[in-house]
Formats: C-alpha cells, structure tokens, sequence
C-alpha cells in the first residue's frame, strides 16, 4: 500500500485517543486514527461501561430478591430469576450502539480510522499492520493513547478459573463461588455486582481495609454494607497461587493458612501502562515508572510526541484521557492550553457509591491547611429516606481562613451523578458561602451539599 | 545476556542528522537505565540521549564532534551483565511485577512494610483509583497528597478565567483577584493586561490608551504579507544607495514639460529613469532577470519589462510595463499613468501585474533620504527614487545649490555580486547627471 501521510496520527481507539482525534478533526488537522480491536477502548468494551451494565442489572435483581420475601415498601415479587446469557446480551448491545456512536463522530470529524496493529518505527512514522496489508503512515505529531492492561500476579497468572474483570464481565453463567483477589473499587464493584446475582463472593485484600486509598470514614458505610450483603472481606490476606485441588491458599493476618475453592478467581490488582507491542522503544522516551512521562501539556521527551489516557500513568480514569486527548488536540492545532485542572473527580460504583473530589481532611491538613469540614448525613435527607437509600453521608472540607472549598466527598446511593457539581464547586473556587447561598432543589439528594456548607459554617438547618 | 543497540532517533521535525557534542560514557563503564550516554545537537537543540536499560557499554561507534544521521547506530549496551542485573532487569523491564515490586508498591508512609518479607509471597494488592501508580512506582502516599495539597494553593480562578490568561501569556499568580477570598474575575486579568499603565494615569488627566483592536489581514494585505515574508526568507538581499545629481536632468524634464504638444502627459522623472534603465540593463543583461531557485534556472529577458510599484487603497501592487526598450519616453509615461489609474480603480487585470523582469519603486514626493526596497520576487534588482532635494556641492571653485536624488536599490546576492550592482547603479547614474546620454544611440 502506499505510503499515508497525515498531520496527526493517534496510536490507540480508547477514549483518550478517540476523543484526540475528533478533537483535531473538528480543528482542520488531517488526522488518522490506528485500532486494533474496537473502538472505545477499555472504558466501553472491558471497563467503565459493561461493568456500570452489569451492576445496573445486578441491582434490579437483588430488589426483585428483596420484594420477593415481602418488602417496606409493600411490594410483592413471585421467584426472581435472572438469565445472565441474556443480561450481557443486553449488555453487548449497549456496547455496540456506544461503539458505533464513536465510528459516526469520527467520521463527522473527517477522521480516517485505520483498523491494524500500528508499530512506530521513528517519531515520524508508524507502520500498520491490518488484514490487507501494510501501511506506512507518517505524521507530524503523534499521539501515543495505547492504553492500559490488567496487572497480573505471579502466582495466579491469568487463565482458566483465574480471570481478570475483562472475563469477569463476559461470565455466561453465575459462577456460585467468586473469590475476588485485591478489595480496590474494581473488585469491589464487581464482586458487589455477583453477590446480588447470587454468587457466593469472598474478597481478599492484604491491607488493613477495603479501598485503601479512600479514608475510613468514608469507606465505613461501604464496608459495613459489604458484610451485610453476606460477602466475606478477609483483610491482611494474602493470596498465595492454586494448591494442586485447584483451591487458593490464603495467608491470613493472623498468620494462619486458608484455603478457599471457587469457581473463579478475579484477580483486580491493579492495571499498568500498555507500553508494549507497538514499537516504543524506537522512541525511548523518558519513561516514569513503566508509565510515559509527561509534562503537563502531555508532551513526551521527543518533540511532537505526545501521550494521553493510561498509558501516562495514574490516575488511570477515563474522564482523564478524555481531557488530555481533547487538550493535546487543541496544543497541536496553536492553541494555547495546559493541563491545569484543579481536581479529577473519582467514583467507586460500589453499593453504596463513593466519591472522592479534591482533598480529605487529612490530606489537607498534612498540605499545611487549617480547615473547616462539615459533614451531613444521608439520613436526615427526605430525598435518602423515600429512596430507601439512607446509608451515607456527604462531607465538605474547606479552607479554615477564607473558606475556600478544597475537596468535596460523599458515599451513599446515587452520590456519583452529584460528582459534577463537586467538580465544578472546586474548579470555580467556590466558597463556603457560595454552595450556601445557591437553592438546591427540594426533594433532592443534593440538598445534602448545601447542609453539609451550612454545617461547615456552624449553622446547619437540618442535622 | 543480550545487546540493546543505542540509535540516534528521530528528534523533531526535519532533522536529518545532529552532530555528536559530548560522550558521557566509555566502552566497558556500567551505566544504569535513564543515565544520559551522550548529548547531540541539532540547529535546534542539544538533546540528552539517555540510557533505555541498565548494563554495560560494549561498543561506540561515535565521536565527539561527528555528525550521524538518524537511525545510525550510536552505541551498544550489553544487559543482563551476571544474574544480579539480570533478575533485576526483569524485574523492571517484563513489568509482570514480581512479587518483591507489588510488596513495594503496598508500602504507605506509615505502614513500611518488612524488608524481610519472603519474596515469593504474591501479596494482594487493589487497584488505585486515584493517585497511585501500579507496577513500578514507589511514591510515597504522603508526598503526592502534599502535591496535590500544593496545588490547590495555586491562584483561585475558574476554568474559563484561567484559559484567558494562558491566552493571553498571563501569569495568574501575578494577578490580584478582586473576587471573595481572592478569587480571580476575568476583569481582573483584563485589568492586569491593561495593567501598569493604568495606574500611571497622570495628573494632567491625561490616560493611557489600552485599547486593542484585531484585525484580521484577508485579501491583498495577507497577499503582500505571505509574499513579502517568502521573499526575505529565500533572498539574502544587498542594497547600495548613490547620490545622483539630476540638476540637468530637472532642467531637461521642466523644458520638455512646458513645450509639450498638447495630448501628452505630463513626464515625471520616473519615464526618465526608465528609458535609463533600459539603456543600463543592455550593459548589464544580468539584472534584467527571472531566478526559479527552486530549479537552479536564471531566466535573463531581452525585453525590458519594468514594474512600477504602486500604492493602492488597499495596498502596494506592481504594475508591468511591457516592453520599455520598444517605447518612447512619452510611451513609457501614459502606460505608468494607465497602470496607476487602472491599479487605484480596481480595474488591472492579473495580466497587467504579472511578468516584470526588473522594478522600480518610488516613495515619490513623500522622500526620505534612502531606503531598502524588497525584491519584487522572483526578480533579482529592484531600484528605489528617493526626494529630490536641492543641496550645497562643491563644483571645484564654489559650492553651488544642486538637485541631488538618492537611488537606494536591492539586488539577489545569489545571482548578483556587489561589484556588479555597483557598477550597474554608477552606470544609471552617469546616464542620469548627463540626460542626453539617455537618448544617444551607442
């Protein structure tokens, strides 16, 4: 084939490179997309997406459990049942309608997508491998957007009955016993997910708590509800490889040994850079970790070689890459842009959910700042109480002196669709006074951002 | 054991090659991953060329002071130099992260984790939503909360307000926000840009204009612009600048002028100059030329094909007078009139402004004592009429009040050497000081 030449080549279809490159279409840079697989990347066909599908459905169907027996609410159910083959049928269409949106916005974009494994060969050019041959592409500027991969454990490499979350979503049955190795929000969303599906779930985790990252007051409310929904959560455990039986051995906190037999072992400990199989080290860019170095308009150390998404290290979110991708666009077209946003927002979909924007009052304090917080609970919530969703707080931490908001918090059901606002509080600087001063509509839950300002400022009206 | 080959890679844009400016390294010295090996520079930049693993150098096939083209090979690293660096290596390079990694990586401020802890242990470990890095990365938890911490102490400015100053180069933490808590409005970036000005407002009431208005250059202006800067880029121009005494010249044009038949315009001195220039380039072939340097061609024209710039409402366009060395001096100077009337009604066509072999450009009545025309590309001379002003010049007894005239010209130093420009402006000049000349037949 002959050669392609091209102002912007973007090496990867996730949604850091995608959006990179309806991005730069939309600015007039003649622009070629290289993917292997589907587009979308990990977030629409293995992650965000499937994953939000699967515990949507799992949640539909432990209500229909619970109303089975009876409920509060005076519904009555007749035996439940779920067909999982039809539940990630439903599933896979959501994913083929969303991957196919993204083809169509490409296109609108006048992006050329080129479906091949793509390999650079020098800053410049990049070579696709694809069914009908080879194609050499060369470009301006390119951008790196491959992406990230599930991290294996040594001792339980992926295969068989030791699966990572991409398996895990794509189960044509519920498997009876799920053991899930590493209680991050993975795991925990997943493992969440097939207890209400009715697996027997066990979650092992070596640190002290589940979701070590997050603060323990805000993950006290999850955890409590994890042992109620009957998950087993063995803390300080570590997962050891297979015994001849095919069981996990187990080494507890207390120094004991354990064996656990299931029909699968998810292993979620992590996910690392993909920065294999497409030629990086013809680059030999400054590395961080086994992440790509960026800076913060995500330029690698070779001039007009950029990297976004994943591939650039944590945290490894898909509104992230979207962000970068979107920027690096516009760097590359002159505008004049940085990486300079105050928070990226993280949720665990966990039941109940958590949100994380900005700082906990810990790590504001260790950044040297007298603080003021205010805290509200879920319960004292009309909006909570009549979607029998009273589990949960939303917490506020804000600057002592001139009450500046410096990080926004929340864990209850329905607390990730409130995310944005926190974000937007954070980005524009908001006051105490201002999350006060706005009408929150009644009944919401998000009522509850306002008390928890009040409280911040020693007036609350409802708690 | 195995070899990793060090290439120069390709370092930016059109670079072909960058020379070798220091080693760092020697055959047979350790060097560990990220270790700079050698610094090269380009016409652009000196670029760090660091080590992509650890090992040992075994070969260098450069030297300080070389040139190499990108893709050459620079050196060779042998890797995995005894066991120690090989299971080292593979710990780093496989980032399957063996279990001593992920132990690492679980390590928390607070919860150093024992380094005696067996190392085939496969420790459970979580997927880090927010700010950690998995496989390799061993930051501490505290330091990048302080990051994070450190951050948030950045100037308060919303989104919208930070894209503006960035726009506009703008430094927030420079900039006093007026809103509450410091918070920086828009108006303040504004007020910042408008900045140290403003504050100077005298007392005479006298304020300073902040005011700045776009406008966009589209059409012929963007034209000139584009063309202009194309031709500076690709011709390294020479211009020399000669007094001219036209006292004679002057007295000649006056007396034509006021004798003339009646249907004939009236001569400036550019038909003069241009019957001169006829007379000159038969001298000087060279200068009357076309240079394609894009193929190593000189185009020289028989024809004298003069253009004549002229001012238009909208910009400087170049008239072409076609053929002067077949024209009469009042030929010469009812064509420059139709041109220019043509020019300034819009009416030219692009035949008319195409096709000139050699320029003259006039700032006429407006002077200046000299000037640095630009090439009308891709010709090779243009030759530029400055005022004439009338000054003392010491005629061997006495100073006598004179008519002198500066040409200030611009030649293509590619094609024309100063001696010959030179001499090509000496020759106008005699033509000039002694008028009949321009007309004598040789």
């Amino acid at each position: 084939m002959d050669p392609l030449s091209c102002t912007v080549l973007v090496l990867g279809g996730g949604p850091g490179g995608y959006v990179c490159a309806i991005r730069a279409g939309q600015l007039g840079l003649d622009t070629v997309l290289v993917e292997s697989g589907r587009l979308g990347g990990t977030c629409l066909n293995i992650g965000c997406i499937p994953s939000k599908a699967l515990i949507h459905a799992a949640e539909e169907f432990a209500a229909a459990k619970r109303f089975a027996g009876g409920s509060n609410l005076g519904i009555r159910a007749t035996h439940p049942s779920i067909d999982l083959r039809a539940t990630m049928a439903w599933k896979d269409a959501i994913i083929s309608r969303l991957g196919g949106g993204v083809y169509g916005l490409l296109r609108r974009a006048k992006v050329k997508v080129v479906n091949g494994s793509g390999s650079f060969r020098d800053g410049k050019t990049c070579l696709v491998q694809s069914d009908t041959g080879q194609q050499v592409i060369t470009a301006e500027h390119m951008v790196i957007a491959t992406g990230s991969e599930a991290l294996p454990l040594p001792l339980l490499p992926f295969g068989g009955r030791i699966v990572s979350s991409t398996e895990a979503l794509a189960f044509e049955s519920v498997p009876e016993r799920l053991v899930v190795v590493g209680a991050g929000y993975i795991g925990l969303e997943l493992g969440i997910a097939y207890r209400k599906l009715g697996s027997e779930v066990t979650v092992i985790e070596a640190f002290e708590r589940i979701l070590p990252q997050y603060d323990v007051e805000l993950t006290r409310p999850l955890a409590s509800h994890v042992s109620s929904m009957g998950i087993k959560v063995l803390l300080g455990a570590k997962a050891r490889g297979l015994d001849p039986s095919g069981a996990l051995k187990v080494d507890l906190a207390d120094g004991n040994e354990t064996r656990l037999a299931a029909d699968n072992y998810l292993v979620t400990v992590g996910r690392r850079p993909r920065i294999t199989g497409f030629g990086l080290k013809e680059l030999d860019l400054t590395m961080n970790g086994s992440a790509i170095e960026i800076d913060e308009q995500c330029r690698t150390s070779m001039r007009n070689v950029w990297a976004v998404g994943d591939v650039t290290g944590e945290p490894m979110l898909e509104h992230r890459a979207v962000t970068q991708g979107e920027m690096v666009a516009e760097i590359m077209a002159g505008q004049k842009r940085a990486f300079d946003k105050v928070v990226i927002p993280a949720v665990c979909f966990t039941d109940p959910e958590i949100v994380s924007v900005g700082l906990s009052p810990d790590e504001a304090r260790s950044g040297g700042h007298g603080i003021k917080v205010g805290n509200f609970p879920l319960s004292a919530n009309g909006r909570a109480l009549t979607l029998d969703a009273n589990n949960g707080f939303l917490r506020l931490v804000a600057r002592a002196d001139n009450h500046v908001v410096l990080g926004i918090q929340a864990v209850g059901q329905g607390m990730s669709e409130l995310s944005a606002g926190f974000a937007l509080a954070l980005e524009m600087g908001a006051r105490l006074e201002d999350i006060a001063a706005t009408v929150h509509v009644h009944p919401t839950l998000s009522e509850c951002l306002r008390e928890a300002a009040l409280a911040a400022l020693g007036h609350g009206l409802h708690a | 054991m195995s070899e990793r080959v060090i290439k120069l890679s390709d370092i930016g844009e059109g670079v072909a090659e960058a020379e070798i400016v220091e080693l760092m390294v020697k055959v047979g010295e350790p060097v560990r991953e990220g270790d700079v090996l050698a610094a090269v520079m380009t016409d652009k930049a000196t670029v760090e060329i660091p080590s992509p693993a650890d090992g040992r150098v075994s070969w260098i096939g450069c030297e300080v002071g070389q040139k190499a083209a990108v893709g050459s090979e620079l050196m060779k690293i042998e890797v995995g130099d005894g066991a120690d660096t090989a299971r080292e290596l593979a710990a780093r390079t496989k980032g399957a992260a063996p279990a001593e990694r992920v132990g690492e990586q679980l390590q928390r401020p607070q919860q150093p984790r024992s380094a005696q802890e067996p190392p085939q242990l496969a420790p459970v470990e979580t997927e880090r939503p927010q700010t950690v890095e998995p496989a390799t990365s061993n930051v501490p938890r505290a330091a990048q909360s302080l990051a994070q911490a450190r951050a948030t102490d950045r100037p308060v400015a919303a989104p919208a307000v930070r894209a503006h100053a960035r726009d506009h180069g703008v430094d927030l933490r420079f900039v006093r926000g007026s809103g509450p808590a410091g918070r920086i409005l828009r108006e303040d970036v504004d007020a910042y840009l408008a900045g140290r000005v403003q504050a100077q407002t005298s007392l005479q009431g006298l304020a300073a204009n902040t005011a700045v208005e776009e406008i966009k250059i589209i059409g012929i202006r963007r034209k000139i612009a584009q063309r202009l800067q194309d031709t500076m880029r690709r011709i390294p121009h020479f211009s020399y600048i000669e007094e001219v005494d036209v006292t004679d010249l002057e007295a000649l044009r006056a007396d034509v002028n006021e004798t003339r038949k009646s249907g004939r315009p009236r001569l400036t001195i550019l038909p003069f100059l241009m019957r001169a220039l006829v007379m000159a380039l038969r001298e000087f072939p060279q200068l009357n030329a076309r240079f394609d340097d894009s193929a190593d061609t000189l185009h020289r024209y028989g024809g004298a094909h003069i253009g004549i710039a002229i001012q238009t409402q909208n910009g400087l366009v170049v008239g072409v007078v076609r053929h002067a060395e077949a024209r009469t001096i009042w030929d010469c100077a009812s064509e420059v009139q139709r041109l220019t009337e043509t020019a300034r009604s819009g009416t030219i066509t692009r035949e008319e402004l195409t096709g000139s072999t050699i320029t003259i450009t006039s700032l006429g009545a407006l002077g200046g004592i000299a000037s640095t025309p630009v090439i009308n590309s891709p010709e090779v001379a243009i030759v530029g009429v400055n005022k004439i002003a009338i000054k003392p010049v010491w005629r061997g007894a006495a100073f006598e009040p004179r008519k002198i005239m500066n040409l200030s010209s611009s030649f293509d130093h590619r094609i024309i050497d100063g001696w010959d420009a030179a001499q090509f402006i000496q020759y106008l000049r005699t033509l000039l000081e002694a008028p009949a000349k321009i007309f004598m037949e040789t």
